[in-house]
């Protein structure tokens, strides 16, 4: 158990047909690292207001831009009406909220009903410390300054449904474009992070 | 003639593309605009409308006042017009293309006689061959013994001369009108439950669906009317992201505008528009082929149909250094991906309006504050010199180049400043995964 555990395997990519959540400072290179997991489309749904833009340029290294589709929405209602639409029809493989305010049970839940019927896999980005209970799965990601390293993140499931809490370092590989998990042998006696 | 060898004749002419295409859709347009003439209105060769004014000149005070009012519309618009109006086809043609005015009645031959024998839409071979025997206007054709005529150029000249003089029928045969994409259901009782006007726009929908078929379109924009008892109409527009025509497939799409209506004391007719269609010719479907996503195009039109089309959008690759400017957003329905995606250098995965810092020189600060959060700067990359473009005015780039800084803090963040050497200043502008 405890070694399926601090597998990161077991967690990511994200188990489908269930909405998850991510926050932290690096919670949109974690959304592109699993978007760029599978084959299928992206979409991606924030609210028109908000002044900071996702660059093409930037995540091209994580996900194909041209499988990303973008949606604007007037408000957090329409984010989410658009983000239970595209969860439900199962057309995208993977449904990126962005989400400004704190959404509630009902909310949570709907897109979690929407996830399972169209098997597709929903992450919430969200502020710190919001979030519904209605998650599969809760991460906080935040990256790490390394000497050597300028990918490396650190990835913490903060809330888990089904398992219990375990974080990982992980850094990004250019050339074969895949999440790579740094051993922390070196750093820790114990291995696995159950304690975490 | 070669054009060099022209303009040896002509200094100053001047030469476009033919573009013959191009012209085709002028003439339809043409034709169009001539029906606030009269209803018959058909193409004559690749330059010329011939139109069946029989009864509709009194409209416009007669003949004579009419052609001048064709005349000065005409030129009002740029265009050199030649024209001709006479009791039969062959005739008017001869006038418009070789002559000029109005026959008048039972002087048809009074007015075409003078004209040269091509003016009766001979080819080439018979009207030099007449020109030879030295018939050159159409009076000395006619007064020639019809037998001899018929055995030396055949049926072809004598046909071409009795339609011009009126003793064979030519008939003007019209452009037919554009297909109209609009179907009907008028019901005996109001109905004002939904599951029933989804049935009645399912039906009509199948009807509209049939006649696009026909001519290979496909709707773009649908808009059903609803018409209630008290006779107001209510509408339910419905925008795709691609053309099609699959009922199936365009239905659903109606559901929660057909949700939203009030059906009030019931309604009574529905009427389906497609009020944008675009070709949507029949494909060959192959095993080779990609399989065409349909999914995501009905979730665009899904999507589309709450939030607005042009608000579900794709990035597309723009050739400028300029971070800003390095793509394009564009609608997802009606653009396709293309161009391929080339990143010279590291690009931070989001950003922001340039959003100012504390610092001084020319090398990023030891410690800095930003978003009320303060960094210590542990390795700092660059710099990276990006001049703006001058032959775009951006207001964002009035201070000048940008020296742009990779900085990595200790806290984890890893930003993306720059310093304005020119109007001393330093800006974080992204953030780096």
């Amino acid at each position: 158990m405890c070694a399926m555990d601090s597998d990161l395997s077991t967690y990511f990519p994200l188990q489908s047909k269930r909405v998850h959540e991510a926050c932290g400072p690096s919670a949109f290179s974690f959304a592109f690292a699993l978007a760029g997991q599978q084959q299928a489309s992206v979409l991606w749904i924030r609210e028109a207001w908000l002044s900071d833009q996702i660059n093409p340029v930037g995540f091209g290294q994580y996900v194909d831009p041209h499988r990303l589709l973008l949606a604007k929405g007037k408000d957090q209602t329409e984010v989410l009406a658009t983000a239970e639409e595209s969860l439900r029809s199962g057309a995208v493989g993977v449904t990126v909220i962005e989400l400004t305010k704190p959404i509630g049970l009902t909310a949570g839940r709907r897109l979690q009903l929407a996830a399972e019927t169209g098997k597709s896999t929903g992450l919430c980005i969200l502020p710190d410390g919001m979030g519904s209970n209605a998650a599969q799965t809760r991460w906080r990601c935040e990256p790490i300054f390394d000497a050597a390293d300028s990918t490396l993140q650190r990835w913490e499931i903060i809330k888990n449904k089904s398992g219990t809490l375990t974080a990982w370092t992980v850094r990004w590989n250019a050339e074969t474009r895949r999440i790579i998990v740094v051993s922390e042998a070196g750093e820790r006696p114990v291995p696995q992070g159950a304690s975490r | 003639m070669g054009f060099s060898d022209a303009r040896a004749f002509c200094r100053d002419l001047q030469s476009h593309p033919a573009d013959p295409v191009g012209d085709q859709k002028f003439l339809h347009t043409l034709a169009r605009w001539a029906k606030r003439y009269c209803p018959w209105v058909g193409l004559d060769g690749a330059d010329g409308l011939v139109m069946d004014v029989t009864g509709s000149t009194h409209l416009f005070g007669g003949e004579p006042s009419l052609l001048h009012d064709i005349h000065l519309r005409l030129k009002r618009a740029g265009l050199s017009v030649r024209s001709g109006i006479a009791d039969t086809r062959g005739a008017a043609w001869a006038l418009a293309h070789y002559g000029e005015g109005i026959a008048a009645q039972d002087q048809l031959l009074d007015a075409i006689g003078p004209l040269p024998v091509a003016a009766l839409r001979l080819d080439e071979k018979s009207s030099v061959g007449l020109q030879r025997l030295g018939v050159r206007t159409i009076a000395e054709l006619v007064a020639l013994p019809r037998a001899t005529v018929a055995r030396r150029f055949g049926a072809e000249v004598l046909l071409r001369l009795d339609q011009a003089t009126g003793e064979q029928a030519e008939e003007v045969s019209p452009l037919p009108d554009p297909p109209r994409y609009q179907v009907r259901l008028t019901l005996p009782d109001p109905i004002g439950l939904e599951a029933d006007v989804m049935a009645g726009t399912g039906r009509l929908l199948e009807k509209l669906c049939d006649k696009l078929k026909v001519q290979e379109m496909g709707a773009r924009v649908l808009s059903l009317i609803l018409r209630r008892v008290d006779k107001e109409n209510q509408e339910v527009e419905v925008r795709l992201a691609r053309p099609l025509r699959d009922p199936l497939r365009i239905l659903p799409l109606f559901e929660r505008g057909v949700g939203a209506i009030d059906a009030g004391f019931g309604i009574d007719q529905l009427r389906l528009v497609a009020t944008s269609v675009e070709p949507l010719p029949v494909q060959q479907l192959t095993h080779s082929q990609a399989r065409n996503d349909n999914k995501l195009d009905d979730l665009i039109s899904r999507i589309g149909n709450r939030i607005g089309l042009e608000n579900v959008q794709r990035f597309l690759p723009a050739d400028s250094h300029i971070p800003e400017r390095s793509h394009v957003i564009a609608p997802a329905a009606f653009s396709e991906p293309s161009g391929s995606w080339v990143a010279l250098r590291e690009r931070p995965i989001q950003l922001f309006p340039p959003e100012p810092i504390v610092g001084t020189g020319p090398v990023p600060p030891r410690h800095l504050r930003w978003r009320r959060m303060s960094f210590r700067v542990e390795r700092a990359t660059g710099p990276e010199r990006i001049a703006p473009e001058w032959w775009l005015s951006d207001e964002n780039w009035r201070s000048g180049v940008r020296d742009y800084w990779k900085v990595e803090t200790k806290q984890g963040r890893r930003l993306w400043l720059f310093y304005t050497p020119q109007n001393p200043g330093w800006f974080v502008q992204g953030q780096f995964p």
